[in-house]
């Protein structure tokens, strides 16, 4: 299986330990992912500011540097859910088609194709989750509570399955961070009040580690965290599976 | 900031911290009892499915299904008007106003009237108007537009009413409980139903096959109006119809439970025929709906049956307020419908949004609202409508992010800026609005691809 690390930009620039944290992650599960340099952007802050047009030649760079990989594996399900929904603007090449249907969140790949449910190690501590709406309602990640009481979902398990983790259960398990891309800076206010209110439930709610599978969300709520002083530390799921993980 | 945009007045809003939490917990207590009574129906997703079934086909025929309507409400003896905007809208109302040499109109709570302006032209014309739900009634005394489609005063706290109260209906300062708030609201609207010569109400579905209209409140001060005045007019958007009579129930059992958690509305009139010797007209009103309608990624939108759920889930309204979006209907559908009446006027409210895609999981009709969001935004940067210095930025990330090099180049310019930069210059939140509320993540030494390239054996 030829698999290749898709990284998005900020966290190519501000957390390079999650990327780091991914690869490690895949080898450990017996899975060597290659990180193609020519890589970019998947277009997402273009396009949802409006300028798809302008974000064309983004995915098409895009589909040209993986368009190679059985799978193109990334730690962001809002990136994957982009690429998945929004690259129906490109015509419909076999390559287009393969790119955007095997783009696939970490989460995803781990628990869907590898057929990992559950992983040893042991991380005793409260952790609350953070569910990122591009995965959970654009790729059905987990249970919206919307349509179910019940809260389950694939990243949750996964979390679940570790000793001595502890998780929170919040007032709200699924409102958005209020992080939307541009929106952050084109709605500052009610950005981070969004963000404030979720830090809150998680604080309230005794988190105190706070993750998710997604890192935009989590810059800005870390963000926020670090602004208020809040006692909560911010990891990506990544790198509390890879740091529980030992070997492959 | 300015208060021509949603992120101007949304601003001015969340300044009142205390409030704005306020707000938030009182709509979220709102979806909260949606949840419980949409939890309760296990069929309640095959319902939500059947009624977007029910509504794509009946706008698939809709010029069909208006003349079987009118055929049939005029065989009612209804008599039957048709407006093409809001000027013919508020025209026809005052022209049959004064046919009967009327004075004093009672009117039940209606968006479409709110949309036309309608008060206000009556007014003008030395028409009196009475709008008699309690919460428009609330807000028509402080000369407000409403909040909210379902909940139209939700911005006020009962102490908000009280003084509200003590100023026009003279009651006692300070006083701010509800029961005996709503009955000085009863005490002072029981007079003018008696006295009201014609009933204004909305429609909350038309149905083709029988001709008649049925209207939904909480309060019955659609029928109250409408058994006392000899004069019934009702207004209805040209998107309310349903097919049969059969197709109602899939509705009723949605709109309460979507809306406010309620089984179903407390009162739910069908009107069919006048009473002997009385009047009865319906007025259809088109008003930009054929224009959305002829808008293939935009249709779906009129398939709305005004039941709010969208705004009590969106976290953005929650926390800006319904006169943020300075538009009749707020909300994630206001900002879907908004655009088509005046693309310039309302361009920010497409990017009022996260894209979060609650919206669309609670409508009861399945409209997909975030993807339409989505499709706006594209429009209004077609347009041209978007900021100058956002737009030149995009064009210029845009070819940024096609080339590796570029990329690579600028990701390290950024972050090397940024580690030099003292705090109090990288953190200005003039300059910066992430810095606002946020703190900016801080620079490693090192990016990823850099971290890559110095691995002893990189694959690639």
């Amino acid at each position: 299986m030829k698999v290749a690390l898709f990284v998005p930009c900020y966290v190519d620039q501000f957390y390079p330990q999650v990327a780091i944290a991914t690869l490690q992650l895949l080898a450990k599960l017996g899975v060597p992912a290659t990180y193609p340099p020519a890589q970019t952007c998947c277009g997402q802050p273009l396009a949802n500011s409006g300028c798809e047009h302008e974000a064309l030649p983004i995915y098409q760079h895009f589909v040209a540097t993986f368009k190679d990989y059985d799978y193109t594996v990334v730690p962001s399900g809002s990136c994957v859910y982009h690429v998945q929904k929004h690259f129906d603007k490109l015509d419909q090449t076999p390559d287009v088609q393969h790119v955007r249907a095997t783009t696939i969140d970490l989460i995803d790949f781990i628990t869907q194709v590898l057929g990992v449910q559950e992983l040893p190690g042991t991380f005793p501590h409260k952790v609350g989750l953070h569910l990122s709406c591009h995965g959970q309602r654009g790729l059905h990640q987990a249970n919206e509570s919307e349509l179910t009481p019940v809260r389950d979902g694939r990243l949750r398990r996964l979390l679940a399955s570790l000793d001595g983790i502890e998780l929170t259960e919040l007032d709200r398990n699924d409102e958005c961070c209020g992080f939307g891309g541009t929106f952050c800076v084109s709605e500052a206010a009610i950005s981070g009040r969004m963000g404030h209110d979720r830090a809150h439930d998680h604080l309230r709610n005794g988190t105190e580690v706070l993750t998710g599978g997604d890192m935009s969300c989590l810059m800005h709520l870390q963000g926020i965290v670090r602004r208020q002083q809040l006692p909560m530390r911010v990891l990506h799921a990544a790198e509390i599976l890879n740091s529980t993980l030992t070997t492959s | 900031m300015s208060y021509l945009t949603h992120a101007g007045r949304a601003e001015a809003f969340v300044l009142d911290h205390e409030r704005t939490s306020w707000h938030d917990e009182t709509l979220w207590f709102v979806r909260q009892k949606r949840d419980r009574a949409v939890y309760a129906v296990p069929e309640f997703q095959e319902l939500r499915e059947l009624a977007s079934q029910i509504k794509n086909h009946t706008l698939s025929r809709l010029d069909h299904y208006l003349a079987q309507f009118e055929a049939a409400a005029l065989a009612n003896g209804v008599q039957v008007h048709w407006a093409a905007d809001a000027a013919e809208h508020n025209d026809l109302v005052l022209r049959i106003v004064r046919q009967h040499g009327a004075t004093r109109v009672v009117k039940s709570k209606s968006m479409l009237t709110e949309e036309c302006h309608l008060n206000p032209h009556l007014l003008a014309h030395g028409i009196e108007v009475i709008d008699t739900d309690l919460g428009e009634r609330i807000i028509q005394l402080r000369d407000e537009p409403p909040s909210h489609l379902v909940l139209p005063a939700i911005h006020l706290k009962k102490e908000d009413v009280g003084e509200t109260f003590h100023r026009h209906l003279g009651t006692a300062q300070g006083l701010t409980d509800p029961q005996q708030l709503a009955e000085a609201a009863r005490q002072h609207l029981r007079p003018k139903f008696l006295a009201g010569e014609v009933a204004l109400t909305g429609v909350n579905f038309a149905i083709a096959e029988t001709g008649s209209v049925v209207v939904c409140t909480n309060e019955g001060n659609a029928d109250l109006g409408v058994s006392l005045a000899p004069v019934h007019i009702a207004s209805m958007g040209i998107e309310k119809l349903l097919p049969r009579l059969q197709d109602l129930g899939v509705f009723t059992r949605l709109l309460a439970r979507s809306a406010t958690g309620q089984p179903v509305t407390t009162y739910t009139a069908h009107y069919t025929k006048p009473a002997p010797g009385r009047e009865m007209h319906v007025i259809i009103v088109d008003n930009g709906r054929t224009q959305q309608l002829g808008r293939p990624d935009f249709r779906a939108s009129l398939k709305c049956i005004r039941c709010g759920a969208c705004m009590n889930t969106c976290p953005v309204y929650r926390r800006s307020g319904g006169h943020s979006y300075d538009f009749t209907v707020p909300g994630p559908i206001g900002s879907i419908l908004s655009p088509n009446i005046d693309l310039k006027k309302h361009s920010t409210l497409p990017f009022a949004s996260t894209l979060c895609g609650s919206c669309t999981d609670v409508c009861p009709v399945k409209i997909d609202i975030h993807t339409q969001l989505y499709k706006w935004r594209q429009i209004v940067a077609e347009a041209n409508h978007l900021p100058t210095a956002k737009k030149l930025g995009l064009k210029f990330m845009g070819r940024l992010l096609a080339s590796p090099a570029a990329f690579k180049l600028s990701g390290q310019l950024a972050r090397r800026g940024l580690r030099l930069l003292p705090h109090a210059l990288s953190h200005h939140p003039g300059a910066n609005a992430w810095a606002i509320a946020r703190e900016l993540p801080e620079p490693p030494k090192q990016s990823f691809r850099d971290w890559y390239a110095q691995q002893p054996s990189p694959t690639a």
